[in-house]
C-alpha cells in the first residue's frame, strides 16, 4: 500500500535543517503501525509526506501504486480527500459547524449530493456512538467524543489509509484507550491502513509493528 | 450554491458588526451612485421637456448687424430681413428647407370683448408655425394659408386670457368678435396655454400684422424647418451657404457672421445630447469613486477574516478542498458582502430620488414671468439597476480578489501547526 524508497526532506531557511536522511518503509495494505521517536526527530514530518500535505526532495514514494511527487495542489487535494484520511492530537473540527456538518465536509468537495451526504455523514456518527450528537457543535463536546467526530470524518469517505498524528495525545489515559480501541477495532473489521504517530509505549504497543525515527531514519 | 450561501451566512453572522461596519461604506457608495445619477436625470429630463417643445429640425434667422466693411459700405449696419429673404429661403433652399415662415411681433395690444378687456401682444406667424413650435390648439384651428392669402383678420387666443375676456366658458369664445385695439378680429381658435412661457401672446396671420402695423416688406425673423443634414458638418455647410446668400441680397461680406444671426436648433440638440452625456459619465465616475472606497475596505475586511480563518482553510485543504474552492468560498462572500449592502444603498438611493421627486420634481418654479421645472422625474430606470448590479458583482470580485488568492495559498501543514 506504501512505499517510500530513498526520501530526504530539509525545511529551508536562514539554517537549513535536514531532517528525513533518506527513508525506506514498506506499509502493506490493512496493517496497523505505529511511529514513535523523539520530539523533533521527524514524525510528523514524515507523516505530512505520507498525507501529500507537504513535498519531499528526494526518493520516491508511491501510495496504492501512484507515485506522488510534484503533484499540484488540486491534484493533491483530490488524492488526500479520496484516498486518505486524517486524525490530529487537536482534533481540527470546524467550530461553527455541527458534528455530522464537519463530517459531511470531504464529501461536499467530492460533490455528493447533500441528502446522500447527510445519511452517509449520520450513519458514520451511528458507528462512533454519536447519534445525539450530530447537531451539537464542537465545544458543546468532549475531547473524546470531538476525536470519535474527527475519526468519523476521516472514515465517511472510505479512504485507504488513515493518518493519525498523536491522535490520543489530547485524552486522558481512559478516553485514549477508547480512541485507541475503536482505531483498533477498524482496522480489524474495515481492513483500513492505519498509521499512528504517538510518544505513548502503550499505545504504540497495541500495534502490529512500531517503526523508529531516529536522526532522520528509520532504525532497526 | 445554496450551500455556498448557506455556509457564506454561518460565517458573516459570526462578525456581524464588522460586516456591516464595511457594508455601509459600500452602501454609502451606492446611495451616492444613485441619488446622482437620479439628480442628474432630473435635470437632464427637464431639458428634455423644454427641447421637446420644439421641432428639432428647425432653424430660426434674425438680422444682425455687419461687422465687416464690404462693398463700399461701412460697418455696424442694421441689416433686417425682408420678403425678399423668406423668398430665397423658400426657392434658393428647396434641397433642404421644407417649409419657411417669418414671424413678426407687435406688442402693447388690447384685445376686449364688451366690458372685458386683457392686454396682449401679437404674433404674427405663417401656418408652419403650429409645426415647429408645437402649439396645440384646443378649438378651432391655426392659421391657414388662406388667412395669410387674405390677410384675414382672424386670432388664436390662449385659453388664459380667453378666460379673462369670458371668464365662465372660455372656449366659447372660438368663431366670436373681439375688438384688437381698434379693430375687429374674428377669433378662430383657442390654443392651450403653456406655462413655461408667457402666454399673452395671440397668434395672427403673417400678412395681416405686416399690414396693419405698416412693417413694409420686413418680416421680422425668419423660420423654417428642413430635412437632409444629418450631421454637424452638413448643417455648418448649409448655415455658411445661407448666410453667404443672404448676406449678398443685403451688401454685406458673405463671410461676416455677425450681419445675420442663424440660431439651429438641430444642432444646438446635438449638442446639448453630448453635454447630457458628458454628466452622466461624470455622475457615473463620481459614483464609482465613492464606491472605491467601500470596495477597499470590503477588501481589507476580507483579508483580517481570511487570516482569521487560516486554520480553517487548511483544514479544508486537508480533507480535500481544493484552492478553487477556497477561492470561490471568499470571492462569492466578498460579492454578497458588497451585493447585500450595495441593494440596501440602492433601495435608500431609490427613496432619496423619489423623496426628490415629491419636494422639487416637476414642481414648477415661478419667475415671474415664466414658470420652469427644475428636476423633471429625477429617478433611475432599470438599465441603471442592472449596472449597478454588474458593478457590484464586478466590485465584489475585486474586493475579493487579493484576500482569495492569500487563502488558496494557504498551506495546510502550515495552518495545522499555527496553534
Ligand atoms: N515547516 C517547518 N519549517 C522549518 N522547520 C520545521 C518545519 N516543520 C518542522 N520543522 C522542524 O523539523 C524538525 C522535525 O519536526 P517534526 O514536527 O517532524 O517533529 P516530530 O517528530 O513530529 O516532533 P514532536 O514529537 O514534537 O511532534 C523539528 O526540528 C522542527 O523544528
Ligand atoms: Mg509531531
Amino acid at each position: 500500500m506504501i512505499h517510500l524508497h530513498g526520501v530526504h526532506k530539509t525545511y529551508a531557511g536562514a539554517q537549513p535543517l535536514h531532517v528525513l536522511k533518506g527513508i525506506d518503509l514498506d506499509i502493506a495494505e490493512g496493517e496497523l503501525v505505529s511511529i514513535m521517536g523523539a520530539s523533533g526527530s521527524g514524525k510528523s514530518t514524515l507523516l505530512n509526506i505520507l498525507g501529500i500535505l507537504d513535498d519531499y526532495d528526494e526518493g520516491e514514494y508511491r501510495l496504492a501504486g501512484t507515485l506522488i511527487k510534484g503533484l499540484s495542489e488540486t491534484r493533491a487535494a483530490e488524492y488526500r480527500n479520496r484516498m486518505i484520511g486524517f486524525i490530529f492530537q487537536s482534533f481540527n473540527l470546524i467550530g461553527f459547524k455541527t458534528a455530522v456538518e464537519n463530517v459531511e465536509l470531504p464529501l461536499f468537495y467530492q460533490g455528493v449530493s447533500r441528502r446522500k451526504r447527510h445519511q452517509m455523514a449520520m450513519e458514520e456518527l451511528e458507528k462512533m456512538g454519536l447519534t445525539d450528537w450530530a447537531t451539537h457543535y464542537p465545544n458543546e463536546m468532549s475531547g473524546g467524543q470531538r476525536q470519535r467526530v474527527a475519526i468519523a470524518r476521516a472514515l465517511v469517505t472510505r479512504p485507504q489509509i488513515i493518518l493519525a498524528d498523536e491522535p490520543t495525545g489530547a485524552l486522558d489515559s481512559k478516553t485514549g484507550v477508547d480512541v485507541m480501541e475503536l482505531l483498533k477495532r477498524l482496522n480489524r473489521e474495515e481492513k483500513i491502513t492505519m498509521i499512528i504517530v504517538t510518544h505513548d509505549p502503550n499505545v504504540a504497543s497495541q500495534t502490529n509493528r512500531i517503526i523508529r525515527i531516529k536522526d532522520g531514519v528509520i532504525e532497526g | 450554491m445554496i450551500e455556498l450561501i448557506a455556509e457564506i451566512w454561518q460565517t458573516a453572522r459570526r462578525n456581524k458588526l464588522r460586516t456591516s461596519l464595511t457594508g455601509f461604506a459600500v452602501a454609502w457608495g451606492i446611495f451616492m451612485l444613485i441619488v446622482l445619477l437620479g439628480a442628474g436625470n432630473g435635470l437632464i429630463n427637464a431639458q428634455q421637456e423644454n427641447n421637446d417643445r420644439y421641432v428639432d429640425n428647425s432653424m430660426m434667422v434674425f438680422g444682425g448687424m455687419t461687422s465687416k466693411a464690404y462693398g463700399g459700405l461701412q460697418e455696424g449696419r442694421d441689416i433686417q430681413l425682408d420678403n425678399n429673404d423668406l423668398a430665397i429661403t423658400q426657392t434658393r433652399f428647396s434641397q433642404n428647407v421644407d417649409k419657411a415662415g417669418a414671424i413678426l411681433y407687435a406688442s402693447g395690444v388690447t384685445i376686449s370683448v364688451g366690458e372685458n378687456y386683457v392686454s396682449s401682444s401679437l404674433r404674427g406667424v405663417y401656418p408652419m408655425d403650429q409645426e415647429i413650435n408645437k402649439k396645440e390648439i384646443v378649438a378651432g384651428r391655426f392659421i391657414n394659408d388662406i388667412d395669410i392669402r387674405d390677410q384675414r383678420k382672424v386670432l388664436i387666443i390662449p385659453e388664459n386670457q380667453a378666460r379673462e375676456l369670458v371668464p365662465h366658458n372660455p372656449r366659447s369664445l372660438n368663431g366670436k368678435t373681439v375688438k384688437v385695439g381698434d379693430l375687429a378680429f374674428t377669433v378662430i381658435g383657442i390654443e392651450k396655454e403653456d406655462k413655461s412661457r408667457m402666454s399673452t401672446e395671440v397668434t395672427v396671420p403673417f400678412t395681416t400684422l405686416q399690414t396693419i402695423y405698416n412693417y413694409g416688406n420686413r418680416v421680422g425673423r425668419i423660420n423654417f424647418t428642413f430635412h437632409g443634414l444629418a450631421t454637424e458638418q452638413e448643417n455648418e455647410a448649409f448655415e455658411k451657404r445661407y448666410r453667404a446668400t443672404v448676406n449678398r441680397q443685403h451688401q454685406a461680406a458673405p463671410d461676416d457672421e455677425d450681419a445675420i444671426w442663424i440660431w439651429n436648433r438641430f444642432t444646438q440638440a446635438m449638442q446639448m445630447a453630448k453635454g447630457m452625456n458628458i454628466i452622466r459619465t461624470a455622475l457615473w465616475v463620481i459614483g464609482l469613486f465613492t464606491l472605491l472606497s467601500g470596495i477597499v475596505g470590503v477588501s481589507n475586511i476580507m483579508l483580517i477574516t481570511v487570516r482569521e480563518r487560516t486554520r480553517e482553510f487548511g483544514i479544508r485543504k486537508a480533507i480535500g478542498a481544493s484552492p478553487m474552492n477556497i477561492l470561490r468560498i471568499i470571492i462569492v462572500e466578498s460579492i454578497i458582502v458588497t451585493g447585500f449592502f450595495g441593494y440596501i444603498g440602492m433601495l435608500l438611493g431609490f427613496g432619496a430620488n423619489l423623496y426628490m421627486d415629491a419636494t422639487l420634481g416637476s414642481k414648477p418654479i415661478e419667475t415671474g414671468l415664466f414658470t420652469t421645472t427644475v428636476f423633471v422625474n429625477p429617478t433611475v430606470g432599470l438599465g441603471t439597476c442592472l449596472g449597478v448590479t454588474i458593478v457590484l458583482i464586478i466590485a465584489g470580485t475585486i474586493a475579493g480578489l487579493m484576500p482569495a488568492l492569500k487563502a488558496a495559498r494557504i498551506r495546510p501543514i502550515e495552518a495545522l501547526r499555527a496553534e
